[in-house]
């Protein structure tokens, strides 16, 4: 990394660390959720951008730890540190037992297998009242003292999303994650030169839903609730697009259009009930102008002053 | 070191490869001829398990690999490259042929190190050894066929293999850069020891580095012998090389 992404990094974070002080709780709020969506796209983006495999419904993960957490912490007297712990780990728990039954099938089989399963997740859930408090989920969830104020909160989800967001970064450097990104670009190469495609996509796996599981305990400390749309594909399907609008090639850029598709939701619903036009219509500038994304556009413009201009003979 | 008996697949009822034998001499180089569709890759494929053979047996050093996963076949020393061109498109040489030494080296389930400082000093050499050490840093989609082709057998001694199996490694490359090429298969024969089965279309190129040649015709073995033997075989003439003018030649 250079000296001048570590300064615009600390530059930002400074940023993060003061913004409650100048803004209104409403944004303080607004600002908790972009984190926690950025937190959840990077999360897709490890195994969607970074693995190749196409993870079509990973709202599933994020609704599990956010269940997991909540029903932690009402229906157990455990401290509610063992909540936040244990949200993510169901999550990774069902990262694995989805992947191992999806991972048979490759690309978009794997995709529509995963949407099918993860909705009948979403149904359990949706349905089960005794349990999950079916279609009205669980309102007013008991926050520790430390997490009730709306700035701990924010402050809380800043830390934990910023650990996050190092550890998967570290991942990704790691000889781990350069194989994942040889098995997206060759799972046959990849297979050819001893490697366990596979296992490799599993493991993949479980770690995207154990950090999606975070984003979703992250969301109990925000919002003090839980619903079953945290699990409807729709959600997943906003995820991705974040992904994609963002950079899904750029370790950042699924943060960036999570913050961009929040605001977006958030100001333009307050105009129109068609947000989601806006959003489509944006979505659809992007793939035709910007196919890498917004981050990865940036980057590509960036790069190109260092590589030397040089046709290939043929 | 490596035998296959009796190798068939079939594909919807089409005979890709049939009763196919071949056998391989430590330390020898091996051509696999035949025309357009004889099998070849297929062979290959059923050979380092990208494909399930329907019966026959392959043995790698007395040991049966018949039906073992791709990544399985690698561990046993087997390393291939590809007829196109089967590249990690969005990483640079370096990474290319450094995932390859990684796994070997089985440090793919490192989660926290930098690959940035893994085996860079392997990596660097097997570059060196194939002559891409100048264009480690760049991204394959920039580099030329010709390059490409020659990153794939880098892959491939990544995991430092003993057999070495080539899929056609000099097809659409200039003349340069064939001639580039078949000093360095030469040179990983005689300095590496590698034992090394190819298949190849050039003629020229089959006979000036085989030791021995396996023809193939419609998924089978025709006959598998010395250069000599297998330009003067009658079949052989008949089905691919054409006229007899070549065994005359010869002798």
């Amino acid at each position: 990394m250079s000296r001048k992404t570590l300064l615009g990094l600390g530059l930002g974070i400074i940023a993060l660390l003061l913004l409650p002080l100048f803004l209104p709780r409403f944004y303080v709020y607004l600002a908790s959720i972009i984190l926690l969506y950025g937190l959840l796209a990077t999360s897709l983006n490890l195994v969607l951008g970074y693995g190749g495999i196409f993870q079509f419904h990973h709202a599933v993960f994020y609704g599990v730890g956010a269940y997991g957490t909540t029903l932690m912490l009402m229906k157990t007297s455990l401290p509610a540190l063992c909540a936040f712990i244990a949200g993510p780990l169901v999550s990774a728990a069902f990262g694995f037992l989805l992947g191992i039954i999806c991972i048979r099938l490759s690309k978009l089989y794997f995709g529509m297998l995963q949407i099918s399963l993860g909705s009948l997740v979403w149904v359990i859930v949706y349905r089960w009242y005794a349990f999950t408090g079916g279609d009205d989920g669980i309102h007013g969830i008991p926050m520790p003292e430390m997490l009730s104020s709306p700035k701990s909160a924010y402050y809380f989800t800043l830390i934990i999303t910023l650990v996050s967001l190092f550890i998967m970064w570290k991942m990704i450097r790691s000889p781990f994650g350069s194989v994942l990104q040889g098995i997206r670009d060759n799972p046959v190469r990849s297979e050819m030169i001893g490697i366990n495609v596979r296992r490799h996509q599993l493991l993949a796996l479980v770690l995207a839903g154990f950090f999606a599981g975070v984003a979703g305990s992250l969301f109990v400390v925000v919002d003090n609730t839980v619903f079953p749309d945290m699990l409807f594909w729709t959600l997943s399907l906003e995820i991705v697009i974040m992904c994609l609008l963002g950079g899904w090639f750029t370790f950042l850029g699924p943060m960036l259009g999570a913050a961009v598709i929040v605001a977006l939701r958030t100001f333009v619903s307050t105009y129109t009930d068609y947000w989601a036009l806006v959003l489509g219509i944006t979505m659809m500038l992007v793939i035709f102008f910007l196919p890498s994304g917004i981050l990865g556009y940036v980057e590509d413009k960036f790069k190109r002053g260092f590589i030397e201009p040089e046709i290939e003979e043929q | 070191m490596l035998e296959v008996t009796a190798l068939s697949k079939t594909f919807a009822g089409f005979k890709a490869v049939n009763q196919a034998n071949l056998a391989v001499e430590k330390g020898e180089i091996v051509a696999v001829i035949g025309p357009n569709g004889a099998g070849k890759t297929t062979l290959f494929n059923l050979i380092t398990g990208i494909i399930k053979p329907d019966s026959g047996r392959v043995l790698f050093k007395k040991e049966d690999i018949t039906g073992l996963a791709p990544y399985e076949v690698c561990r046993k020393r087997i390393s291939r490259s590809f007829q196109i061109v089967n590249v990690f498109q969005r990483l640079t040489v370096f990474e290319n042929v450094q995932i390859s030494v990684l796994s070997r080296e089985k440090k793919t389930w490192n989660l926290f190190t930098p690959s940035a400082s893994l085996a860079i000093k392997e990596t660097d050499e097997i570059l060196e050894s194939v002559g891409l050490l100048k264009k480690k840093n760049r991204t394959t989609a920039l580099l030329s066929h010709g390059d490409r082709k020659v990153l794939e057998i880098a892959m491939a001694l990544g995991g430092s293999p003993e057999f070495l199996i080539l899929d056609e490694p000099t097809a659409g490359m200039a003349a340069e850069e064939t001639s580039r090429c078949i000093d360095l298969i030469k040179k990983l024969s005689r300095t590496m020891g590698l034992t090394i089965l190819f298949c190849e279309h050039d003629m020229e190129i089959v006979f000036g580095i085989a030791n021995r040649i396996m023809v193939m015709v419609r998924g089978g073995t025709v006959i598998q012998g010395s250069c000599g033997e297998v330009r003067c075989n009658e079949a052989v003439q008949d089905a691919y090389l054409g006229g007899s003018d070549t065994c005359l030649k010869a002798s």
